[in-house]
């Protein structure tokens, strides 16, 4: 395993232009260490929109309340994968939980993940779907799911009508619990980053606050899209009122969030301390592509414009589902691209601020394209499962969905 | 409940205000007071430090060798525990930087002699910072300071996350290809337990590098800070080292 990391190290050598430090020319944090941020952010941003429709009564965002919730669950359960297929030692990640040091904000991951994963998600879906996992418990058709009901009922098979009214409450609870949580998860993500002094590409304190609302946009995006699809997919009429309210979120989250970036290069740029001159060859050379044209021209000026075109014309039904399609996928690639350009790009120049080394993303091995891909797939089978599991659309479980 | 009287309000209000105010007024003083942070090395014995004397350095690489076989560091030019970095700075102010294989085989002629204005050497290891980064961001506590204030790391204990790598602001951690954990320099602790210097300090001919107990005031390392006007590397992050340089550049990063 480790020869192919030295021999491809070798071929990286003469690759190196001015000086870095003889340690810098392995990169770190690769293509797993993008995805991790942007699954954690698709899980804050699915969830946000969730509580848009709970805890500030958006009434008509109800068809995408249960699909955002399984959509943050499916992505929570994969999003610590990328995490530990890292790991040089991963049999002893249970560490972090064991033996965590209170001053480094990786070790707060654990903790922040399962409070998030049991406390709010898994309770709040539970509690959502109670009434009719009793149901389902009794009339599914098929035996192997009435027996998985029969164990999610944990044994209460006649609930009454005063229980759900407290199922309610404490569900509204949660998910006001939740939000600050869902901030919490992802503006910690963020803070990992922008905690990090040695390296000026990370250290800012906007890093969190710009990781949130990226991550708002992608999950919003994503649920989106995922609402489009699946109506697509079962043959139902799209209800547009919901999407249009959706995509408005979306746009907010998009604006916000670019002019977070734009306020963070200018500063950058006019205060022009003593790294600014790497930061922007950075920009100009290596991160031109990903930066310039994915993450800003392509993944956020583009969606603005086309939502911003929904908003100021009244735009047929047709033309409206296309722009947000589009949008939505661009904004998506654009995150991605955004996830990229922080953390495989704050690793490309030297902390000597004196050259720059590069990356080779390999196809196979352990921190490849194939792995990434794989698990950035992954989540998809999860929320499929998930979907059969728990039909978050009125029709009855069992049949065609 | 009970109604608050106006009078009663506005007492308590300007109370309050004034009391605030005084702390503010007072806070100064307090905050000078504390200005003054007393040495690491006045209170545990002993405390360990290190000094480069870049005017002494002549770019040998006998000490990158060294420490590679002492500490069992993989031979390859990019993982290395110390390295020496050759500064030529041209008239023209050019500035050109190397270290090749951590200069431990020698560097490339230098070319157009005539047109430099200065050249030197600058060798590089742990900075054995005070307020460490790479402790600081550890997430299972694997890389600890010793109470001897050296910085370590557990090799059965590392999860192998490469956050310290990515804190340290020097980048002298890199990540062993073999053991899958963070290394680093370690100043060769196990040797200086045992009352001896480190590989690198024994190797060099010309006594650029020095190791020694900055709590003993007669000790080669506090007389050396004393006599010299010395330098830390980035002393804007903060982190104090206890490594100090004599004759260090601006240009040195």
């Amino acid at each position: 395993m480790h020869d192919s990391v030295v021999i491809a190290l070798r071929d990286t050598l003469d690759k190196v232009t001015g000086f870095i430090y003889p340690n810098e020319l392995e990169l770190q944090w690769s293509i797993l260490i993008v995805l991790y941020p942007y699954l954690t952010g698709l899980v804050a941003g699915a969830f946000i929109l969730a509580s848009l429709e709970r805890v500030f009564n958006v009434k008509v965002l109800k068809p995408t309340y249960r699909l955002s919730l399984l959509t943050a669950l499916a992505f929570l359960m994969i999003a610590p994968l990328p995490l530990q297929v890292h790991l040089g030692h991963p049999e002893r990640s249970f560490n972090i939980l064991f033996t965590p040091n209170p001053t480094s904000a990786m070790a707060m991951f654990g903790f922040v993940y399962l409070w998030y994963l049991m406390a709010v998600l898994l309770m709040e879906i539970w509690l959502d779907y109670r009434k009719e996992i009793v149901g389902w418990a009794d009339t599914d058709p098929s035996w192997l799911k009435r027996l998985i009901y029969k164990v999610m009922t944990l044994g209460v098979f006649k609930p009454t009508e005063k229980s759900f009214v407290i199922d309610d409450r404490v569900g509204r609870a949660l998910t006001i619990i939740g939000l600050p949580s869902a901030v919490l998860l992802h503006g910690y993500v963020g803070f990992i980053f922008g905690s990090i002094k040695a390296n000026p590409w990370w250290s800012t304190p906007l890093m969190p606050i710009i990781f949130l609302f990226s991550a708002m946009a992608s999950g919003i995006a994503g649920v989106m899209l995922l609402y489009m699809f699946l109506c697509w997919a079962r043959d139902v009429e799209i209800e547009m009122p919901c999407l249009d309210t959706v995509a408005k979120y979306f746009l907010t989250a998009v604006i916000v969030a670019f002019s977070l970036e734009m306020l963070e290069s200018i500063q950058t740029a006019y205060e022009a301390e003593e790294h600014f001159d790497i930061i922007q060859l950075l920009i100009e050379g290596k991160l031109y592509i990903s930066l310039i044209v994915i993450q800003i021209c392509l993944g956020s000026l583009l969606p603005i414009l086309l939502l911003g075109l929904t908003q100021i014309f009244e735009l047929p039904e047709k033309v409206r589902k296309v722009f947000y399609a589009v949008s939505g996928t661009l904004s998506l690639i654009g995150i991605f691209a955004m996830r990229w350009n922080v953390v495989v790009g704050g690793q490309f120049f030297s902390k000597s601020l004196m050259g720059f080394t590069t990356y080779k993303l390999e196809l196979a091995g352990r921190e490849g394209l194939f792995s990434a891909s794989v698990i950035a797939v992954l989540p998809f089978f999860v929320l499929a499962g998930l979907l059969w599991l728990l039909p978050p659309w009125e029709n009855k479980p069992g049949g065609a969905a | 409940m009970r109604e608050l009287p106006r009078r009663d309000f506005l007492k308590l209000t300007a109370s309050a205000l004034l009391t605030a105010a005084a702390a503010a007024a007072a806070a100064p003083v307090a905050w000078a007071e504390k200005f003054y942070r007393e040495p690491p090395w006045r209170r545990k014995k002993p405390y360990w430090g290190f000094c480069v004397d870049i005017e002494k350095c002549i770019g040998c690489g006998r000490c990158v060798d060294a420490c590679k076989t002492e500490n069992d560091v993989p031979r390859e030019p990019f993982y290395v525990r110390t390295w020496v970095e050759r500064y030529i700075i041209r008239k023209d102010n050019e500035i050109k930087i190397d270290s090749p294989n951590g200069g431990m085989d020698g560097y490339p002629p230098v070319e157009n002699p005539e047109t430099v204005a200065k050249s030197f050497f600058v060798p590089k290891l742990c900075n054995l910072c005070e307020n460490s980064p790479c402790v600081q961001v550890c997430p299972v506590g694997a890389t600890f300071k010793t109470e001897d204030g050296v910085v370590l790391i557990d090799r059965k204990y590392c999860i192998g996350c490469r956050y310290c790598i990515q804190a340290c602001p020097y980048g002298t951690r890199y990540f062993h290809p073999i053991l899958q954990v963070a290394d680093k320099c370690s100043v060769c602790y196990h040797r200086l337990r045992r009352g001896k210097v480190t590989a690198c300090v024994e190797a060099c001919p010309t006594g650029a590098r020095m190791v020694g107990d900055l709590s003993d005031p007669q000790s080669n390392v506090s007389k050396f800070r004393e006599n010299n006007k010395v330098q830390t590397l980035k002393a804007n992050m903060g982190t104090e080292p206890k490594l100090v340089y004599k004759g260090l550049d601006k240009e040195v990063r």
